[in-house]
């Protein structure tokens, strides 16, 4: 069985698969095998004593899903979600997630050769979350580590 | 000629299984009857029970090639023999032993079914003690060579129909057999044994009637007639008379041989094998009263009933337009299945429901090992083993019991020497005592020992840099600090004490499950673990509330009332306190929305829910309106996320939304720690 | 007669030896019908009318020789042969189970094959 990428290491992704997505105008992606399906978005109830780029859980065929604004995990500029948003549900490290982003773009081979890591830059949020960048056709991409996404528990207990 | 047949290996694979889970049950049973023996109840139907159930462990062993098992089962079945024929009489010292043996034999169960053996030679001298036992017994010719815990002897005269021939070839024999009056009263016939002989080689039967008498003298229970036969056979002697095995007594038996002749040796391949009809109607279940049901089966029906109970209640709420339902005809139909439907789930609950027993029951030879590892002496009392919990809970109970159990001979409970110096009994005491309350099953382990070394605890924590070398704790603080991450208040890590495993892990993975466990200590007295969890990871009784627009659970467990908000029963105190007077007391107000960062004014209209925690402090939870009572099913919020202070579940309500069930233990918790946060003028 | 008729009764109050003695029995082509101790047994003789009897020697309630008694003072079971399964080498336990009347003897643990020799010398 292939494993999807233990998502915070850049050098094992070279000549994957990845999912492409738009959040903002940008475009990030990570390893295809961790989507499990693609939805698009419905209400959800409010998290509570969470952080804001927690949209909420919604019910997905009976089990409790939580749904994840990118744009605001990465602290990029925010909209309300609308019907025209998508949701695609990823499984990471036994939990299954919802990822609310702007839509979906392509499937692209990442380049066979290693990815460059993220430069040191000032954001906190993007040196964490972007653990490696490259282009395809002058497009920057960005490649997200699925497993630092959600809230570390001491997070939540502030 | 009949070949030893055996079952096929996947029949005997899940036959093994059924095995070690009787094993398991006969153990039991072994124990209870030993520890009533300990007890002084020395009559004849424990002693037998313990007796039995060693007796059914060493018949089935050596058929999955169990043999330490069973050859340790065959000593101690032959103490037990002793005991039970009155020969040997259960002094406690015999009694301890054989507590000892049991644990030998669920050692050996145990190695048996998981691996990896055990060491060749384990529980030798406990054999040899039990050897010892029955030796004194005279007459006993059990009492073999106790230095090779050897298996019984087989059966010496089975020889099987396949047994070479003899040397000197095919051989006649004549036979002659008179049947006495016994052989036909214990259910024997001639023809099955001449059929047999038959089987063996080429015979031929006469019979002699010469002593029948008239009719008039015929008694029909009497024996008067005579077969002679003779039979050409290669087979031996020993096969011959093998034929006749159960009725020798019953008979007379005479075989000759006669010269060996010059006849080609018979067909002795004439004996087809048996054949095997196709597999005829299904076996009939042993009637009983109990049937064991696959888990797995039964944790998907619990399943399927709980989505039946979601599907329902979304049936409803689409139905709850009145004018719909009665023009529909409805009303009945939906009443029944809201009630249907209820009582399945209760029903299906019910079969997974289990008696904390199951847990309790290994507590008592933990005990024993730990006394024996540390050399305290230690009774152990349990109370309340019948309460039931789902079975998704009682999973759940052991590890932490088990450490709260070692944490209390091990730190607890005191060496003799130094309990009589302090004015004790020379046995400590630990309690194991379950009882339901608030709808949750609360088990508390309580030690009469010397309590937390408070100074001590203070001083590791500072080590380890869990507080301030300033910092200054209270008492409850200070016993809370057992329950923080990397502390271990073993300096020795006994073998069987904390392998790593801290009451910090302890602590979390009971929380992971909505539970809760709490440390109280009394210097010198002893010390309390209280562990409360709920009694179903299943569902939960709960009335649904409305605040800000969106629903909450409230688990009907942990309700007391609701009162409507009117500006006589809400008092303000200080810039934002507010405090309802409920029945003469004053409790204090708890805006959920606000809690839970929905809005961030107070409300000034609503419902107050009166709620009560597990130590019985109770508050009041604002809420906008009460919508209804129901079932719901538990989902957990924990699976796909991380646990949130006050939330201690989801749910999927009738319109398909999740909603999340409210802590209220923790809520409250929360809201005397913000208390406390506050400066105090 | 045909074995696919021929219906054994066993009685034992180990699950596991049920289990056993009944996949043995069925793969030897019997109908089996069981009871969990002598009493039982005795419930089940009500209803059924076995062509042989395999029960064992120590059980709760009704031990195999007073089962074994009983069902020798029932017209309908009198002739019916009985196997009596034994762990026991000890003469003394075979004895009783014979004065019982018991028609004859397993020793467990059985071998299909030997717990079809046995039948075969008493089930016509």
């Amino acid at each position: 069985m292939i494993e999807s990428l233990a998502h915070s290491e850049p050098e094992a992704a070279a000549g994957r698969e990845m999912i492409v997505f738009s959040i903002g105008g940008q475009e990030f992606c990570f390893d295809l095998l961790a989507v499990r399906e693609l939805r698009g978005w419905s209400v959800a109830t409010p998290l509570p004593r969470s952080p804001d780029y927690m949209r909420g859980v919604i019910n997905l065929r009976g089990t409790v899903l939580p749904i994840l604004d990118v744009a605001a995990r990465l602290g990029m500029e925010t909209s309300e979600p609308t019907s025209r948003h998508v949701v695609i549900v990823v499984s990471v490290n036994d939990q299954t997630l919802g990822l609310l982003v702007d839509g979906v773009c392509e499937i692209v081979a990442a380049p066979p050769e290693a990815l460059q890591p993220t430069p040191d830059v000032r954001s906190d949020a993007v040196s964490s979350l972007v653990s490696a960048l490259f282009t395809v056709d002058d497009r920057l991409i960005g490649l997200l580590a699925l497993d630092q996404l959600l809230p570390s528990p001491e997070v939540l207990a502030a | 000629m009949s070949r030893s047949q055996a079952l096929p290996d996947d029949v005997l694979a899940s036959i093994r299984v059924l095995f070690f889970q009787d094993c398991d049950d006969l153990l039991g049973e072994l124990e209870t009857a030993l520890l009533a023996m300990q007890r002084g109840e020395h009559d004849q139907e424990t002693i037998n029970s313990a007796f039995r159930a060693v007796h059914s462990i060493k018949g089935s062993a050596p058929s999955f090639e169990l043999d330490a098992l069973a050859a340790f089962a065959h000593r101690f079945e032959s103490a037990l023999a002793a005991v039970r024929s009155g020969a040997v009489s259960p002094e406690p010292a015999l009694v301890q032993l054989m507590l000892r043996a049991a644990d030998v034999m669920a050692d050996l169960a145990r190695a048996g079914r998981d691996g990896p053996p055990l060491a060749a030679g384990y529980g030798a001298e406990v054999a040899a003690e039990l050897a010892a036992v029955s030796a004194s017994v005279v007459g006993d010719d059990m009492s073999s060579d106790v230095s090779s815990i050897v298996d019984f002897d087989s059966d010496s005269a089975s020889v099987s129909y396949a047994t070479p021939r003899s040397a000197s070839g095919p051989a006649r024999w004549s036979i002659r057999f008179t049947p006495d009056a016994g052989l036909y009263a214990k259910g024997g016939e001639v023809g099955p044994l001449l059929r047999e002989l038959g089987r063996l080689g080429e015979l031929s039967v006469s019979l002699d009637d010469r002593d029948v008498p008239l009719i008039q003298d015929l008694h029909p229970e009497k024996a008067y007639l005579t077969w002679t036969a003779t039979l050409v056979t290669e087979a031996d002697e020993a096969v011959i008379r093998e034929v006749f095995l159960f009725v020798e007594d019953d008979c007379d038996l005479t075989l000759a041989r006669a010269e060996a002749e010059d006849e080609p040796a018979p067909d002795l391949a004439a004996s087809d094998p048996p054949e095997f009809a196709a597999p005829p109607a299904p076996r009939q279940p042993p009637p009983g009263e109990t049937v064991r049901v696959d888990l797995g089966r039964l944790d998907r029906l619990v399943n399927l009933v709980g989505e039946l109970l979601i599907n329902q209640a979304m049936l409803v709420q689409r139905l709850s337009d009145p004018a719909v339902v009665k023009a529909a005809g409805a009303e009945l139909p939906v009443d029944d299945l809201q009630r249907l439907t209820r009582e399945l789930q209760d029903g299906v609950m019910a079969m997974r429901a289990q008696p904390v027993k199951v847990v309790f029951q290994r507590m008592p030879r933990l005990v024993r090992e730990l006394e024996a590892a540390t050399g305290k002496q230690v009774d152990l009392e349990l109370v309340g083993e019948d309460c039931e919990v789902d079975r998704t809970v009682i999973e759940r109970l052991a590890d932490p019991l088990i450490h709260m159990v070692r944490n209390a001979v091990d730190h607890g409970i005191e060496p003799s020497a130094q309990r009589l110096a302090a004015g004790k009994p020379a046995r400590g005491r630990i309690r194991l005592c379950a009882a339901h309350r608030a709808g949750r099953i609360i088990i508390e382990v309580s030690d009469d020992g010397a309590g937390l070394d408070r100074e001590r605890v203070r001083r590791q924590a500072i080590e380890r840099r869990l507080i301030d070398a300033a910092a200054v704790l209270d008492d409850d603080e200070v016993d809370a600090l057992i329950f923080a991450p990397g502390f271990s208040t073993a300096t020795e890590l006994s073998d069987l004490s904390g392998r790593g495993v801290g009451m910090d892990v302890v602590k979390r993975s009971v929380e992971s499950i909505g539970g809760r466990v709490g440390f109280t200590s009394r210097p010198g007295e002893g010390a309390t673990f209280v562990l409360s969890m709920p009694l179903t990871l299943a569902v939960l009784d709960g009335m649904t509330v409305e605040v800000c627009g969106e629903k909450l659970v409230a688990p009907l467990s942990g309700l007391v009332e609701a009162v409507r908000l009117t500006p006589e029963t809400v008092k303000v105190l200080g810039p934002d306190v507010r405090l309802l007077s409920f029945r003469g007391q004053l409790l204090p107000l708890i805006d959920l929305g606000a809690l839970f960062g929905y809005r961030h004014s107070s409300a000034e209209r609503g419902v107050a829910l009166v709620v009560e925690d597990e130590r019985g402090e109770q508050a009041a939870l604002l809420v906008d309106d009460i919508l209804d009572q129901r079932q719901v099913v538990i989902r957990s919020l924990e699976a796909n996320y991380r646990p949130v202070e006050g939330v201690a579940a989801a749910t999927i309500l009738g319109d398909g939304r999740v909603a999340f069930i409210l802590d209220i233990h923790a809520i409250l918790a929360s809201q005397r720690r913000d208390a406390e946060a506050e400066p105090k003028p | 007669m045909t074995q696919a008729a021929t219906t054994i009764l066993t009685v034992d109050d180990s699950p596991t030896m049920r289990e056993m003695l009944g996949a043995t029995l069925d793969m030897l082509g019997y109908r089996v019908v069981q009871g969990i101790d002598g009493l039982d047994g005795l419930e089940v003789l009500e209803r059924e009318q076995p062509d042989l009897i395999i029960t064992d020697f120590n059980m709760p309630n009704l031990d195999g020789p007073g089962f074994i008694e009983r069902v020798r003072q029932d017209p309908r079971h009198r002739g019916t042969p009985i196997l009596v399964l034994t762990t026991e080498t000890d003469p003394a336990e075979k004895e009783r189970a014979r004065r019982a009347g018991a028609t004859g003897w397993i020793l467990k643990p059985f071998e299909p094959g030997k717990l079809s020799d046995a039948i075969r010398r008493v089930l016509p």
